[in-house]
């Protein structure tokens, strides 16, 4: 099995907030990212497909159709965007990296036909990462 | 708050780097000069030598519906930062580290240690850690746990 990963980088808004809590508990569990106009910044998505090389054209899957992909599910989806109002599969959610991962996991898996998504890591920050990885057994034939 | 779908088909990690700069000597007083000479090389300098080192932790669990979270950055910052900032930031390793008076400070060892400081993080379960001491090496640990080099 070969790990391929390609990289893409997006700018967005977000903040955190949630209408069940006072504006007391927003602001102590949240703290900065609870400012009411948001705040924003430079992520980057390392997405990791894993399969065999195709023998005849030496590729797990064309980085050409994952760039495409990534392009459609990812960048016109939430680059520029303010991930609160505008990326309806966040709609509900607090756009935390975990939950930004999810959902770009989300869309991308049923998407990759050649290989299989093995990793979605989103840096909100180089400090700051989550990973999704396939859960439970079928985790370890990605 | 809503969870999010296919909630039970993914597993999410959160992953934090820290930064510390310390100094360390590599030497096993078992062995002899020459030994540890050998071994060692440089990194047995009588004066000690430093690192940046740069610490990668991950932790998993459930993503909390209510803060879209897996831990409060808050709450594991200030774990690290008790746990192995402050007793490892800007100290000597081998001389002001208890573990390391007698057990070598090299950077597998370090990832050993860090890692049983970390593991009783209540909020959230330690998965693995990465110790980067410098931009060309690095090293993870991840307990006795099998599945967590797997993700």
């Amino acid at each position: 099995m070969v790990l391929l990963t390609r990289k893409i980088e997006f700018a967005a808004s977000h903040l955190y907030h949630n209408p069940d809590f006072s504006p007391e508990e927003n602001r102590r569990v949240f703290g900065k990212c609870n400012n009411p106009h948001g705040h924003g910044h430079n992520y980057t998505l390392e997405v990791t497909v894993a399969g065999e090389p195709d023998p005849v054209t030496g590729m797990v899957l064309d980085l050409k159709d994952l760039k495409e992909i990534l392009e459609r599910e990812v960048m016109q989806r939430m680059d520029h965007r303010f991930l609160n109002y505008e990326v309806p599969e966040l709609a509900g959610q607090i756009p935390t990296c975990e939950n930004i991962a999810r959902v770009i996991w989300n869309l991308l898996d049923p998407k990759i036909k050649q290989g299989r998504l093995h990793r979605v890591r989103l840096y909100e920050t180089p400090d700051l990462f989550a990973d999704c990885y396939r859960n439970g057994s079928d985790r370890a034939q990605a | 708050m809503n969870s999010g779908t296919h909630i039970g088909a993914v597993k999410t990690e959160l992953g934090r780097r820290y930064h510390f700069a310390a100094s360390h000597r590599l030497h096993n007083s078992d062995l002899s000069e020459e030994e540890n000479n050998r071994l060692y090389g440089k990194c047995n300098n009588p004066y000690g030598h430093g690192h940046n080192y740069v610490l990668e932790v991950l932790v998993s669990g459930k993503v909390d519906p209510a803060t879209g979270m897996i831990a409060n950055l808050a709450d594991l910052d200030g774990f690290v930062q008790r746990e192995v900032l402050e007793p490892f930031d800007h100290k000597s390793l081998h001389e002001d580290v208890e573990a390391f008076r007698k057990t070598v400070s090299t950077t597998e060892n370090l990832c050993i240690e860090i890692f049983r400081r970390l593991k009783p993080f209540p909020k959230a379960n330690l998965e693995r850690i990465r110790v980067q001491e410098t931009s060309n090496n690095s090293f993870e640990y991840a307990g006795d746990n099998p599945e967590g080099f797997e993700g």
